[in-house]
């Protein structure tokens, strides 16, 4: 019985306490704010190839300008293309170029697409080390992926199975290489990959998969290859030269399976969007494209 | 209860009936939990059942960027993980619990069952990793074409599987009556016919009960499997071969797709539709364990 008397007073003060320990980090944390609201901000939406990299350069470009901050949300091209045509964000990222009816859409709402190239994405096409095979054609690879091509001997390598190997279907590498190579850039091809194919929720299981298989074949952003895979040498077709992607051939567009990354604003852009887009370009931005396994931009 | 006045106790203690109050609610609340979990299930899950066509639904492909929602092949991957779990847990686990209980030495038994509870003590994420570091090159090693298969999953979950099927198991054997050993012992029956014809009848219901249990773990467990499964949205040809192959289980499509689908699209609602069908098949187990028990578990003196 005494112990229950003294229960509840014991639990009011401490639910108190509780309460103010609550007031108490509010009000710190409001104290700390006014900091914030002051710069401007930047709005800035779409690819979710892009938003990695868009992420990280917002990131360091806050410890260098504390007072402009910049919103970065991914959604697809499509949704930042959108948002910049409606209005609504100050940069728009697109792993694809404004179509022509979109430049239209966004001139007749009176906004004036500019187009800036921020960095060069790579795919490269992986296999085992130990694989003979080292080049393949585009139709080739659309004939292994979608699982017409079965055994390695086809293609000109040892009598077995193939293994294939990719990103999960959320991921924007996934659909770049469902257009480009499974459906070789045709919009009116309707394959997509073979059931077997093995989807890995991250570039980690597709490098240790393809480190120990030797009959698996994968692909993956260039930045992330390592030296426990070897990187098929691409070309178009039988008759068209091989490539090996490097920085150098994705950057002057003879690798197949490179593409450009584009930021676009509405307008000429100015003051701190135009600062903004001007470090992107500078080596410094350029060096966070490369640490995240893009291609940076050729210097000028 | 408390409401009729016993002649002891004059006053009914305010605070007993308050705690008595608590502790019916928290009886209650486990079925407004589960009620109010398929309430938000079905209100996010249904719409895929409506505005896809049931043809789509029972197709034999899940790409669900080309508007594909074939459940078929996500069904079939956790049926094969799941089988192949209780082919390999259930037989070690029994076994081991009749060891535990009815064989092993005391000093034996008290090293035993710690380490066993440690056992399941184990985060599935460190099973998962282990099973694609260590086993699933071995099973490629075997000669199978990836080590990412049906059956590396269902060894990863039948271990998961195996400490609950071992101490519930165990469990019930303890709970058999001494008498009923010294009584088949004393009508000339050997050890084993007592173990086999006496001992495990009458514990029957527990050792359902320790294998429905176990089961459940393993059909749904999420983070393990989806590393070592190959998640392929494959439906492999039938045959022993099939659990050799790649396959994409129901929690796993739950995991890896949830995080990027827009609300509200129609990819969004087909994985809530995908738990609805996880909650039916756990509910079916359930009963099914419910039903072959008899009703509600009965005091094992009862039983035979």
């Amino acid at each position: 019985m005494r112990y229950r008397t003294l229960l509840y007073p014991l639990l009011l003060v401490g639910l108190s306490l509780v309460l103010l320990g609550c007031r108490a980090s509010d009000t710190a944390a409001s104290t700390n704010e006014p900091n914030q609201p002051t710069g401007q901000t930047i709005q800035n939406k779409g690819s979710d190839t892009l938003v990695n990299i868009a992420l990280a350069w917002a990131e360091r470009y806050r410890e260098i300008r504390p007072d402009v901050s910049i919103a970065v949300t991914g959604g697809g091209s499509g949704t930042g293309i959108a948002s910049l045509i409606n209005g609504t964000v100050d940069i728009a990222n697109a792993s694809r170029a404004m179509k022509d009816s979109e430049i239209e859409e966004a001139r007749a709402n009176g906004i004036e697409p500019i187009e800036f190239v921020v960095a060069i994405d790579a795919l490269a096409v992986i296999v085992h080390p130990d694989n003979p095979v080292s080049q393949l054609t585009l139709p080739q690879l659309a004939d292994i992926f979608t699982g017409r091509i079965t055994n390695w001997q086809e293609v000109g390598g040892w009598d077995a199975p193939i293994v294939i190997v990719s990103r999960e279907t959320n991921s924007g590498t996934h659909v770049y290489f469902l257009e480009e190579v499974v459906r070789l850039g045709d919009s009116k091809n309707e394959d997509i990959f073979a059931p077997q194919t093995l989807l890995m929720p991250s570039s980690v299981g597709i490098t240790s998969e393809l480190g120990r298989n030797v009959n698996a074949i994968g692909y993956d952003g260039l930045g992330y290859v390592t030296e426990h895979e070897k990187v098929l040498a691409i070309a178009v077709d039988a008759a068209a030269p091989y490539v090996l992607p490097t920085v150098a051939t994705a950057a002057d567009g003879s690798y197949p399976l490179s593409r450009d990354l584009y930021m676009y604003t509405a307008g000429e852009p100015t003051g701190e969007i135009a600062a903004y887009l001007a470090w992107i370009h500078t080596p410094e931005g350029q060096a966070i494209v490369a640490s995240l396994g893009f291609v940076p931009l050729p210097e000028e | 209860m408390s409401s009729t006045p016993s002649p002891i106790r004059s006053r009914p203690p305010r605070g007993e009936a308050l705690i008595e109050w608590l502790i019916r609610l928290s009886g209650f609340s486990a079925v407004l939990i589960i009620l109010l979990i398929f309430i938000f299930l079905v209100r996010e899950g249904f719409p895929a059942f409506v505005e896809t066509p049931v043809s789509n639904l029972l197709g034999r492909r899940w790409y669900p960027i080309e508007n594909l929602f074939g459940l078929l092949p996500l069904l079939v991957g956790s049926f094969l993980v799941t089988v192949g779990a209780v082919f390999i847990a259930v037989p070690l686990g029994l076994v081991t619990a009749i060891y535990l209980g009815e064989f092993a030495p005391r000093w034996q038994r008290e090293i035993l069952k710690p380490l066993i509870e440690v056992l399941a003590g184990i985060p599935s994420i460190v099973l998962g990793f282990l099973g694609w570091v260590v086993l699933a090159p071995l099973i490629q090693r075997a000669g199978a074409s990836t080590g990412l298969t049906a059956f590396t999953g269902s060894i990863i979950l039948g271990y998961m599987a195996l400490p609950t099927i071992i101490s519930i198991t165990e469990d019930a054997l303890y709970a058999v009556p001494e008498e009923y050993r010294d009584g088949a012992l004393a009508i000339g029956a050997t050890h084993w016919q007592t173990i086999w014809r006496v001992v495990l009848p009458a514990a029957r219901s527990g050792i359902v009960i320790a294998i429905m249990l176990g089961i459940g773990r393993a059909i749904g467990e999420t983070m393990a499997v989806m590393l070592v499964t190959g998640n392929a949205a494959n439906i492999p040809d039938f045959g022993a071969s099939m659990f050799f192959q790649p396959v994409r289980t129901m929690t796993a499509t739950i995991a890896a797709e949830m995080g990027e689908v827009a609300k509200g699209s129609l990819h969004y609602s087909t994985l809530f539709g995908i738990g609805i069908v996880l909650f039916l098949i756990t509910f079916v187990i359930n009963s099914l364990a419910t039903w072959l028990v008899g009703g509600t578990p009965r005091r094992s003196k009862q039983q035979l």
